[in-house]
């Protein structure tokens, strides 16, 4: 559980995004503690995933501020952003589908060793025995660690993605609709990767649709709705009919 | 899993080969399978194609695609394509062999004139491909376009420095004799009824003599081995081949993963341009002349035997090993043409015929790889 006197480690503070005309955020806030699972919702359009990518790198808010662990993170590229800890699993995985998992769990960290003493190559061993020893850990079970990501399904590209992020000891993991294109088991394994996490004492951000996964991990769920937040329910008070009315509006009826 | 009672042949083979993973062994292997047979079928029909001599041709003449084409893998496994690359030969030819020559003329020695000209034909080269990256990647203008506008770019400069000429190839004779120990030279020869020597064609050799001369290394071949192997390498097993590859797969894994892929893509075309310089320059050492005409009429070439060799247009995949054997079938095919006496402009059609093969054989292994998918995920 959230510890409500320690610092928040993620602090967004009056975030805004435009696109040309379009509004995508607007003066959004918000604050991540250690040890909480937190869930975003809202519909679709409403900005759960820029808000992501302002918080990773990807996007520079164009108003506000975003800070991590003490750091201003506003404008800092995708590489900074990663190296202070913060770990993302985007909707669409970003994996290379073409390279194998140990290629994917180093992508952009590949670890190296000396070919003939001089000349530094990849050291592909190496990064396959390291993710096959997170996979053995969170039970995950991959044929061959030699084959591209392509020839794996999609709950076993979720798992890889998953391990990237588990590697490089994140201080903050988000992930944005992780149980989207799962089958049921494989759900459950995830949800349960979100819990070890959050009693490790690392903080997830979870964006979901999903009602059920929400109810089930989140601590605290925030709503956003157009761009802007309208709603932060702890989970004690949380219930379905609460969430699905602020997500699609008519919070006047509450 | 549901039994299926009334396949066809057809089906039944389908699912064979997709779940045996035949496919893909079959598109890695078919490339040198063709040559093969290529190389066996000249040597049968053909008088004078089996010989130590016309293989030292083979792979001399193969030097000019392939050092395109090595460069051209590198911007194409990112899923980009270099259409300048044939004027950049011609504009490193004509910049090396014209420093080589007034270098010369003015009385410096001629292989610090040589040396001087060798390293201004591969900077000028860097230039277009320094010019197509900074365009391609961060001003995101696509790729075709890019280079195709920098093939007008660097067609015009090639012939504005030579104003206008096909060719430079005035270079004073001294020069012209060490260019040739190079472009001419071979680390190993075999004399008729002498045997082999190392190192330097002896001067005083009979005409009977010097027509049979063999060449059995030839230096330009030497050379691009070692250039083609570097880059092999690189391209295998370095975090910056990691790198490229991964850009073709997903550019936004890679941005995301923190590779900075802007970079990344100019140092890529630079490459491209680089390796085309190298080409250039070669020509100079072969021929002991520049022209802006070198290059432009292979461009083509390079990308199919970047094509046949299992490199996808679409990005992501492909080796240097596969440019190789694809460099190698377009220059046997022309070589066993001429010998056979058959018009030679057949090669355009046979290799047109070959790279619809590679590209249908690449759309095999993705569909069967896609059915496979949908198996995995019916049943997962």
């Amino acid at each position: 559980m959230p510890n409500p006197n320690a610092d928040p480690l993620l602090r967004v503070e009056g975030v805004s995004k435009f696109f040309g005309g379009l509004t995508a955020l607007h003066q959004v806030d918000l604050e991540i503690y250690p040890g909480e699972v937190v869930a975003i919702l809202g519909d679709n359009g409403a900005g759960k995933s820029t808000l992501i990518k302002c918080v990773s790198g990807v996007y520079k808010a164009d108003e506000g501020r975003i800070l991590f662990n003490g750091h201003d993170i506003t404008s800092s590229t995708p590489h900074d952003v990663r190296e202070l800890g913060i770990e993302t699993i985007y909707q669409d995985l970003a994996l290379a589908e073409n390279l194998d998992v140990g290629a994917n769990v180093f992508l952009g960290k590949e670890k190296q060793k000396r070919f003939l003493g001089l000349i530094p190559v990849t050291d592909d061993e190496y990064m396959r025995q390291e993710s096959a020893k997170i996979l053995n850990r969170l039970d995950i079970h991959i044929p061959s660690l030699r084959q591209k990501l392509v020839r794996l399904s999609g709950g076993q590209r979720q798992a890889v993605a998953i391990v990237r992020a588990l590697y490089w000891d994140a201080k903050l993991v988000i992930m944005d609709e992780p149980t989207a294109a799962l089958g049921v088991p494989e759900q459950r394994k995830v949800l349960a990767l979100v819990r070890s996490l959050r009693d490790q004492g690392i903080p997830v951000i979870i964006i979901s649709h999903t009602m059920q996964d929400v109810m089930e991990v989140a601590d605290r769920m925030i709503v956003l709705r157009r761009g802007r937040k309208v709603a932060e329910v702890p989970r004690s008070e949380a219930t379905v009919e609460i969430l699905v009315t602020h997500i699609v509006g008519g919070s006047e009826l509450l | 899993m549901s039994a299926t009672t009334t396949m066809t042949a057809k089906g039944r083979l389908l699912n064979t080969m997709s779940r045996s993973g035949a496919i893909n062994v079959i598109a890695q292997l078919w490339p040198w399978f063709f040559l093969i047979v290529l190389v066996v079928y000249f040597s049968a029909t053909g008088t004078g194609f089996l010989t130590i001599r016309n293989f030292g041709n083979i792979l001399v003449t193969s030097t000019l695609v392939l050092l395109m084409a090595t460069g051209q893998t590198f911007v194409i496994i990112t899923g980009g394509i270099d259409l300048s690359i044939g004027y950049t030969v011609g504009l490193a030819s004509v910049i090396s062999a014209t420093v080589m020559r007034d270098l010369a003329n003015s009385g410096n020695d001629p292989t610090l004139a040589i040396g001087i000209g060798v390293m201004a034909g591969l900077g000028a080269a860097i230039i277009p491909g320094l010019l197509n990256g900074v365009l391609i990647a961060r001003l995101k203008i696509p790729p075709f376009i890019a280079t195709l506008g920098m093939w007008g770019v660097v067609r015009g400069a090639a012939f504005l420095l030579t104003t206008g000429k096909n060719i430079v190839g005035d270079l004073p004779a001294d020069v012209r004799s060490e260019l040739r120990q190079i472009g001419n030279g071979s680390l190993l020869y075999r004399i008729p009824e002498e045997g082999i020597v190392w190192f330097k064609q002896p001067a005083d050799l009979t005409n009977v003599q010097l027509r049979g001369l063999d060449r059995l290394l030839p230096y330009p071949v030497l050379i691009v081995a070692v250039i083609v192997i570097v880059f092999a390498f690189i391209l295998a097993r370095t975090k910056f081949g990691r790198h490229t590859y991964a850009i073709g797969g997903s550019k936004e894994a890679a941005l995301r993963s923190g590779i900075n892929v802007e970079r990344h893509l100019i140092i890529i075309y630079m490459i491209s341009g680089l390796t085309a310089g190298m080409a250039g320059v070669l020509h100079v050492f072969r021929f002991t002349a520049g022209s802006p005409l070198v290059g432009d009429p292979v461009l083509l070439d390079s990308v199919a035997a970047v094509v046949i060799g299992g490199t996808s247009l679409l990005g992501g995949e492909g080796r240097i090993s596969g440019t190789v054997v694809g460099a190698l079938i377009i220059a046997v095919l022309q070589t066993g043409l001429v010998i056979l006496n058959v018009d030679a402009l057949w090669q355009f059609i046979v290799v047109g015929c070959i790279i619809i093969l590679a590209v249908l054989v690449n759309q095999l292994q993705s569909y069967f790889e896609s059915q496979k998918q949908e198996h995995q995920e019916e049943y997962a």
